[in-house]
């Protein structure tokens, strides 16, 4: 299942200017797309990736504007269709790196259904989901990651949707790789976008966006510089789950929930859940995905990363098979198959 | 050995000629009436004749035994002529129980061959069937020539020896059948035995006890005294050369891949499984050693996105549905359209609206095909005329789309993919070429610069350096193909993408008239109705009167001689299966007053009901 090799291949040095498009950035001043863009930007050159090998496939939405700023091959679509069109072009051609740019709505009301199949059957996509709790293209509409009783425009006297979870879902359609970052943390971006790049498998990456129109502030609660170190919890593999200012708190399993605990008060560090990003069933990630604020720190960083052969080898693999096992196809034997007979 | 059979069997039996038969064998669901008709189709075309096939079974994969809405039926028609129909009515009709003679006998041919299985004709299945009283005692029968067979004892007593369970014997009664009509009409029965060999080789048991039973059918017609002709119908003459059957949804399978060969680029085929097209995914399925990739998608939605991704990647990207799923890949098509990119969606049509009859027939998406996007969306639409005209014209589709850059529709139908004819074989070397040119040179380039004579623009695949640039559903800025809302860059380009499909008339063929190029009355059809209306057109002109059809292969954009072809004649009646869709195409395009001959039964044209409405418009 090895990367074919041209993806590697001796790309001259590129830089973060090399991928940047001729077209002006469109978003509103002060959006959280840009910071995600330039987290995007600065990893590319790192991959040693040439660029003509690198497709950005968006939908519909805000963040799905993203292709035309990449000095990429890119494809913006129709409507929560990404997937399905990246599925196509990954299948096509197994050496293109391809990404998939999403939002809440463009990949999990409308998209939903690609979005766990393109997941399930492991197509090496890069798939990065702009959270940020709204529809902003279409002006103020709640969207399926809006938290319950959130009014907007279409709902007046508040939402009664209950939201849906987007690291969840990825992990019960057993993505291979499953993340959450922020935009405005801008390292912990990059190195989350970084290693989803470097998986070989669908990887998929929620970054917590700030939409500064039409849903400010929407994870200041948990992110804002004074609280954000009590109220959030940064993963890492083999390492227990400890957050805090004073790193004095933990998680630990306890029957089959997670509780926050203090460390220190009879509790030490052999007490905590230990992180496990290989862990072969995503039932613990599941747990780690489901805490939320207020109640539990929200956690930042990879929850899963696991190998499994990725759709398009595995189907080079069946042609290689076949044509093993019948010899490359001929046309002309092929239309002659079965019973055949002469007129003369 | 002086059994009585014997004695029996020197009764000199007379065999008679016959020019064309018509067969329809009918039975519950479960008797395998499919199996039989195929069989006797092999056979039949391993024979020497010309033939077509219509299969009629249930939507449901097992509805009820013995009731109506169970029986399944498959009619063959075969001859020494060259024929272009499965016939209009049977004349023959094998029924297996009481419901499939119920269903079927309203088109047995008055006089026409009537052989039921005795044994089925219980009280249950009578009840089950909605008759009241029993058809083979009370004179219902009467105007056929009707053959009653215990064919379930008889069948179990020839295979008292096979040591299978009874209802195993019982489920070979069907090869029995088939048995009997091969002697009925002089076929051989090595075909079905060396199937019936190779089929069931790991369960030797069932393979003897079929070919016990197809032999004790054949027999039967030779010993008993029921029967005292059996029929032949010489080797058709038809055009020499290698021939085989073929359906039209397999012809379409072999027509992609032969796309891909003649292109020298990989078939990436994304499909949902829909009915009556899943076959065309299961046929291409198999064949991954021509590099074939498919990709069974979540729904006909990414199956459509999965084509366009594949086809901006460089792959020959197709993908197939019916009716409802055509409807689904609507806006998929409109990205095509706008992104001008080469995929090919089959669309084999079905009974509708909505789920509709999805096992039967009909015409009915040519308008959803033509027109059915948002906005103006022109795009391509071809439907091959006959199964074998499947193949040719998924080549032609490929040729199109890739030529043109331009997603190109297919309307095959439920009779054309399932129907059956004696196709013959082309020659491989005289398949037309694809042309594939991938841009690669950067000096010069824009995603939207057009070729001058065929207004395609570049197809410039991921992968290579120096073309980086980005598509989408947004409105293009001519030639550098960035987001534009400038209002005359918009009219341009919805003029460009229009002139682009309709400069496709000058390079595909000329619409052929069947009969004179002038005169009362033109017949005009299209895709799968061309056996019905050739079939009733001749039969006119052989009886003098002047008639002439055209038949449309192309349906958007029409061939460029077509308002010649049509102003020649006093009348014109468009036959389709739909409430006259290309007679409105028609009336708009050359403001004519065609005259709609409509019929959506969910079944194809039989041939009289076309000789009558041309009678009918001749004498008006
Ligand atoms: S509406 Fe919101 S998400 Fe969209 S560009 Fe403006 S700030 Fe960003």
């Amino acid at each position: 299942m090895e990367r074919p090799t041209s993806l590697q291949a001796q790309a001259p040095s590129l830089t973060r200017k090399d991928f940047v498009s001729d077209q002006d950035v469109r978003w509103c001043p002060g959006c959280g797309d840009y910071a995600i863009l330039a987290q995007v930007q600065k990893v590319m050159p790192e991959l040693g990736i040439p660029k003509e090998n690198i497709v950005f496939v968006s939908g519909i939405g805000c963040s799905s504007r993203f292709p035309y700023y990449m000095n990429t091959y890119g494809f913006h679509s129709i409507h929560g269709r990404a997937p399905g069109i990246a599925t196509g072009i990954k299948a096509s051609n197994p050496a293109l790196s391809v990404w998939v740019i999403t939002g809440d709505g463009d990949g999990l009301s409308i998209g939903g259904n690609h979005l766990i199949h393109a997941l399930r059957r492991n197509v090496d996509l890069k798939i990065i989901l702009f959270n940020n709790r709204i529809y902003g293209l279409t002006k103020g509409q709640y969207s399926p990651t809006s938290e319950f009783g959130k009014k907007t425009k279409s709902t007046p006297m508040g939402s009664i949707d209950n939201p849906i979870h987007p690291l969840c879902v990825a992990l019960a359609a057993e993505a291979t790789f499953v993340a959450r970052s922020v935009d405005r943390h801008t390292e912990h971006l990059a190195a989350t976008i970084e290693r989803a790049a470097r998986h070989q498998g669908s990887a998929f990456v929620e970054v917590f966006q700030n939409c500064n129109i039409f849903n400010d502030g929407a994870f200041d609660a948990f992110l804002e510089k004074p609280v954000r170190d009590d109220r959030t919890v940064v993963l890492a593999h083999g390492k227990p789950l400890i957050f805090g200012k004073e790193r004095d708190k933990g998680i630990r399993l306890r029957g089959t929930e997670l509780e926050v605990v203090q460390i220190g008060e009879g509790i030490n560090e052999a007490d905590l859940l230990v992180h496990n990003e290989h862990a072969d069933s995503p039932n613990l990630a599941y747990m780690i995905a489901r805490m939320e604020y207020p109640g539990y720190p929200v956690p930042l960083g990879v929850l899963r990363d696991v190998r499994k052969p990725t759709y398009e080898a595995l189907l080079e693999g069946q042609i290689r098979t076949a044509v093993q096992r019948s010899g490359e196809g001929s046309l002309e034997a092929l239309l002659n198959t079965g019973e055949t007979w002469l007129i003369d | 050995m002086s059994s009585p059979t014997l004695i029996e069997r020197e009764v000199k039996k007379e065999i008679q000629e016959l020019e064309t038969v018509t067969i329809r064998f009918a039975g519950d669901s479960g008797d395998g009436m499919q199996l039989t008709g195929t069989q006797f189709t092999n056979t039949t075309a391993l024979v020497g004749n010309d033939l077509s096939t219509l299969p009629d079974f249930p939507a449901e994969i097992r509805a009820p035994a013995g009731t109506l809405p169970g029986v399944s039926g498959f009619q063959v028609s075969f001859s020494r002529r060259d024929i272009r129909t499965p016939g209009d009515e049977p004349d023959v009709l094998v029924a297996m129980n009481p419901a499939a003679l119920k269903v079927n006998l309203p088109d047995l041919t008055p006089g026409g061959l009537l052989i039921l299985n005795l044994d089925a004709f219980t009280d249950i299945n009578l009840k089950k069937a909605g008759y009241t009283s029993n058809p083979t005692e009370d004179g219902a029968l009467a105007a056929y020539r009707v053959f009653k067979i215990p064919v379930t004892s008889v069948n179990r007593s020839a295979l008292k020896e096979i040591e299978l369970p009874s209802k195993e014997i019982d489920r070979c009664k069907n090869f029995w059948a088939l048995g009997l009509m091969y002697w009925l009409y002089d076929r051989p029965l090595a075909p079905t035995l060396k199937w019936i060999e190779s089929k069931f080789s790991r369960i030797p048991e069932v393979a003897k006890a079929n070919a016990l039973a197809l032999r004790a059918g054949y027999a039967y017609g030779d010993m008993s005294e029921l029967f005292h002709t059996h029929y032949r119908v010489r080797k058709a003459m038809i055009e020499p050369g290698k021939y085989r059957n073929i359906t039209g949804n397999e012809a379409t399978a072999l027509g992609f891949i032969a796309a891909s060969k003649l292109a020298g680029r990989p078939l990436f085929y994304a499909s949902y499984p829909i009915t009556p097209a899943s076959d065309i995914l299961h046929e291409l399925a198999r064949h991954k050693n021509f590099g074939v990739k498919t990709f069974q998608a979540e729904d006909e939605i990414a199956a459509m996105t999965a084509a366009i991704g594949a086809a901006f990647a460089g792959d020959l990207g197709l993908t197939g549905t019916s009716g409802p799923g055509l409807a689904l890949k609507s806006e998929g098509l409109g990205l095509a359209v706008m992104t001008e990119l080469p995929v090919v969606v089959i669309d084999v049509q079905r009974g509708g609206p909505s789920t509709g009859l999805p096992t039967k027939t009909e015409q009915a998406d040519l308008l959803q095909a033509v027109y059915g996007r948002n906005s103006e969306c022109p795009l391509p639409v071809l439907a091959p005329a006959t199964p074998g005209d499947c193949f040719h014209m998924a080549i032609e589709a490929f040729r199109i789309a890739v030529k043109y850059m331009t997603p190109v529709i297919y309307l095959s139908d439920g009779y054309l993919g399932n129907g059956a004819e004696p196709w013959r074989i082309p020659d491989v070397g005289h398949l037309p070429k694809i042309d594939v040119r991938f841009r690669t040179d950067p000096e010069g380039f824009w995603p939207y610069l057009r070729d001058e004579r065929t207004l395609a623009r570049p197809w410039a695949i991921p992968g290579t350096p120096g073309l980086e640039h980005r598509i989408g559903g947004l409105e293009k800025q001519n030639v550098k193909g960035n987001v534009s809302y400038d209002p005359d860059n918009h009219e341009l380009m919805i003029r460009l993408r229009a002139e682009k499909v309709a400069r496709i008339a000058e390079d595909i063929p000329e619409a052929e008239i069947f009969g004179e190029d002038h005169g009362k009355l033109l017949v005009v059809g299209w895709g799968g109705t061309h056996g019905a209306i050739t079939s009733a057109v001749e039969r006119m002109q052989q009886r003098g009167v002047p008639v002439s059809s055209v038949h449309l292969r192309y349906l958007n954009p029409f061939p460029r001689n077509l308002g010649a072809v049509l102003s020649g004649f006093e009348k014109i009646v468009v036959a389709e299966l739909n409430l006259g869709q290309l007679a409105l195409m028609l009336r708009a395009r050359f403001l004519l007053d065609a005259i709609s001959f409509s019929k959506m039964k969910g079944k194809p044209f039989k041939i009289v009901e076309l000789t009558r409405k041309m009678e009918e418009v001749l004498e008006s």
